[in-house]
């Protein structure tokens, strides 16, 4: 386990600008069905506009481009989330935004690989992304193809033995290819996740089953390009995991201060009243 | 174990009279008295569709040897993956792998790839309708050890799955005929393995026969029944109709390897063909395998003729010595003669 401790540069704007463009982006696609896991994408906004603009190595015009690296949604109902990235990336139309969840979209609310451009995989039956990001990790290597898998994934998933599995069997192959991204917001369906059934100590598990794990402030923007660096630079054989505690609604503070659900409720005026907040806050 | 069983709770079980047998080891092959016999040919087959496609590799969950990998695995270690005893990692791993290209077959039991990781082949890999090769060892009643290992409801759970090809082969030839067809096949596949020593029994019957994906082939006419029948169960159909001949009953025997998707067309015709009674045998439950599939057919085609089916029955089956469960079960050449024999 390593601890990161990253030094308090300024913020990096252009990521902050990003970050607040997807979370924008989010809210106009809960806006259009009313409703949405909006939690989570303003939660983990911040961590896809490091993976996206500072981490990962893409060609957004060429989305199977075989040089990429693979970033995996193991948890699907995050897909709004990820829409929103990938739109802000150029690799999905934002004319296209108005569509999400809706019949004959390619954004459909939980994400599959056969519907979106950039959607790697099928996710949503949690608990499998990190096994098929092992056999991707183990074909990459076959191919002498250097690049990374990421695989993001929540606490709740934490609970499916086969997260275990596929820990164990990324830790055994030796999988230095292969970055586990953990969405550490303390929610899942019935409560919060350390009191439906808690993954901690998260990181002295992830260390145990042998895997080198940081454990930032996922709201930090410079906390997490930081770990991604961090990750990416290990030398040591071993798969990586940076666990992200984040917190849910982040960047529409009277959403933040609700009661945190799984799914927030947000009343039909509200998507309004919380595309004008975040935009009181638009970074520089 | 049934409900009348369990009135028998922590008593011995009815066994057939005569010697008592032993239950062999759990990796028994099926050798059946006068077919030659071929070791591991799954295994074999596979190392030399390997050496004609880059793209294939092997994996398993710890069963290599129970599944005739090692023979890949000792000569091609580095196209080998050996997963541990984690079948969902196995399938979602293999579904990575096929993502980046390659061919996986992934290898373990039956009863583990179809109960415990049903939801990574459904969505890890058909879903996504990647050429994942699934092949399992233990397919319906192959092993005297029980429920545990005894799939005998697999062919059902898979046949329910879109996008699932479904081959249960009958003998060493069939095996070794398929893995080039399945590895060429763009699909995902889930066959069901005989390993170890295995009989050629096809082409005793039909010399030029050779196992074709999707196709079911006659090996033996006959105007009197009409068995359609796949797995292991084809060899039995076999014998059965040479019982029968000696009676002047004339068995005609369709053997279907691919249970999904079905060769619809011939099975049509020759069921409709009209004076025959038809019988599907399977070496698994009549819930939901070959014959509720065929009976299917017919009824939505509006072919009917008098129709039976022999399987194993909707139950969890006793543990003992394979022959005496064949015995129990009636899946034995006699046994499949006296039941066609009775319905004529």
């Amino acid at each position: 386990m390593t601890e990161t401790r990253p030094p308090r540069a300024a913020a990096n704007m252009s990521l902050a600008l990003r970050a607040w463009n997807i979370r924008r982006k989010a809210l106009r696609m809960g806006a259009v069905q009313g409703q949405g896991y909006i939690g989570q994408a303003l939660g983990i906004a911040d961590v896809l506009a490091a993976a996206y603009f500072h981490a990962l190595d893409h060609r957004p015009e060429a989305p199977d481009w075989e040089g990429r690296d693979r970033f995996l949604l193991s948890i699907g109902h995050y897909a709004i989330a990820l829409y929103a990235a990938l739109m802000e990336a150029g690799v999905l139309p934002e004319e296209e935004l108005e569509t999400y969840g809706m019949d004959d979209s390619r954004m459909p609310m939980s994400g599959m690989a056969s519907y979106t451009p950039g959607m790697e995989i099928t996710g949503g039956s949690l608990g499998q992304g990190l096994g098929i990001a092992v056999g991707m990790a183990l074909g990459l290597k076959r191919k002498g193809n250097p690049a990374f898998i990421y695989n993001l994934m929540s606490d709740g998933e934490l609970g499916e033995g086969s997260t275990w599995e596929a820990a164990m069997g990324a830790a055994h192959h030796r999988l230095d290819n292969l970055i586990a991204l953990v969405d550490f917001n303390n929610q899942q369906a019935d409560d919060r996740s350390t009191a439906v059934l808690s993954a901690e100590p998260v990181t002295a598990k992830f260390a145990a089953f042998g895997w080198h794990v940081q454990r930032v402030d996922g709201n930090d923007l410079d906390a997490v390009v930081a770990a991604f660096d961090s990750a990416r630079a290990v030398e040591a054989p071993c798969p990586r995991a940076i666990v992200f505690d984040t917190r849910m609604c982040r960047g529409v503070p009277f959403l933040e201060a609700r009661e945190i659900t799984h799914f927030v409720r947000v009343e039909p005026d509200e998507w309004a009243k919380a595309l004008a907040v975040l935009d009181e806050g638009r970074p520089e | 174990m049934t409900r009348d069983s369990m009135a028998r709770k922590h008593q011995p079980r009815k066994a057939p009279e005569g010697p008592r047998a032993a239950t062999s080891a759990m990796i028994a092959s099926l050798e059946a008295e006068g077919y030659d016999t071929v070791a591991a040919p799954f295994g074999h087959a596979l190392v030399e569709a390997a050496k004609a496609d880059g793209r294939i590799v092997g994996l398993t969950a710890d069963l290599s040897k129970y599944t005739d990998l090692h023979v890949f695995a000792q000569a091609m270690p580095d196209r080998f993956y050996q997963m541990g005893m984690a079948e969902a990692l196995l399938m979602s791993a293999a579904a990575g792998l096929a993502r980046e290209g390659f061919v996986p077959f992934a290898t373990t039991y039956a009863v583990f790839a179809s109960r415990r990781a049903y939801d990574f082949i459904a969505m890890a890999i058909a879903e996504e309708v990647l050429p994942v090769k699934i092949v399992c060892a233990l397919p319906g009643l192959t092993t005297g050890y029980g429920p545990s290992h005894q799939a005998t409801e697999d062919l059902a759970i898979f046949r329910g799955l879109p996008e699932m090809t479904i081959i249960d082969p009958c003998d060493a030839d069939d095996i070794a005929g398929m893995v080039p067809q399945i590895a060429a096949h763009p699909g995902p596949v889930y066959a069901r393995l005989l390993r170890g020593r295995v009989p050629r029994v096809l082409t005793r019957w039909k010399p030029d026969y050779r196992f074709a994906l999707g196709r079911a082939q006659m090996i033996r006419e006959g105007g009197d029944v009409l068995v359609i029948s796949t797995g292991f169960m084809t060899m039995r159909a076999l014998d059965a109709a040479a019982l029968l001949a000696a009676d002047g009953i004339e068995v005609a025997v369709l053997h279907v390897p691919t249970v999904k998707p079905l060769d619809t067309a011939t099975i049509l015709a020759e069921a409709g063909r009209g004076g025959r009674l038809v019988v599907t045998a399977e070496n698994h439950t009549v819930v939901g395998g070959l014959g509720e599939a065929v009976a299917a057919l017919l009824l939505t085609n509006g072919v009917a003729p008098a129709f039976r089916m022999i399987g194993l029955p909707d139950a969890f089956l006793e543990a003992g010595a394979l022959p005496t469960l064949h015995e129990i079960y009636g899946l034995t050449p006699a046994l499949v003669a006296e039941r066609i024999r009775g319905w004529l």
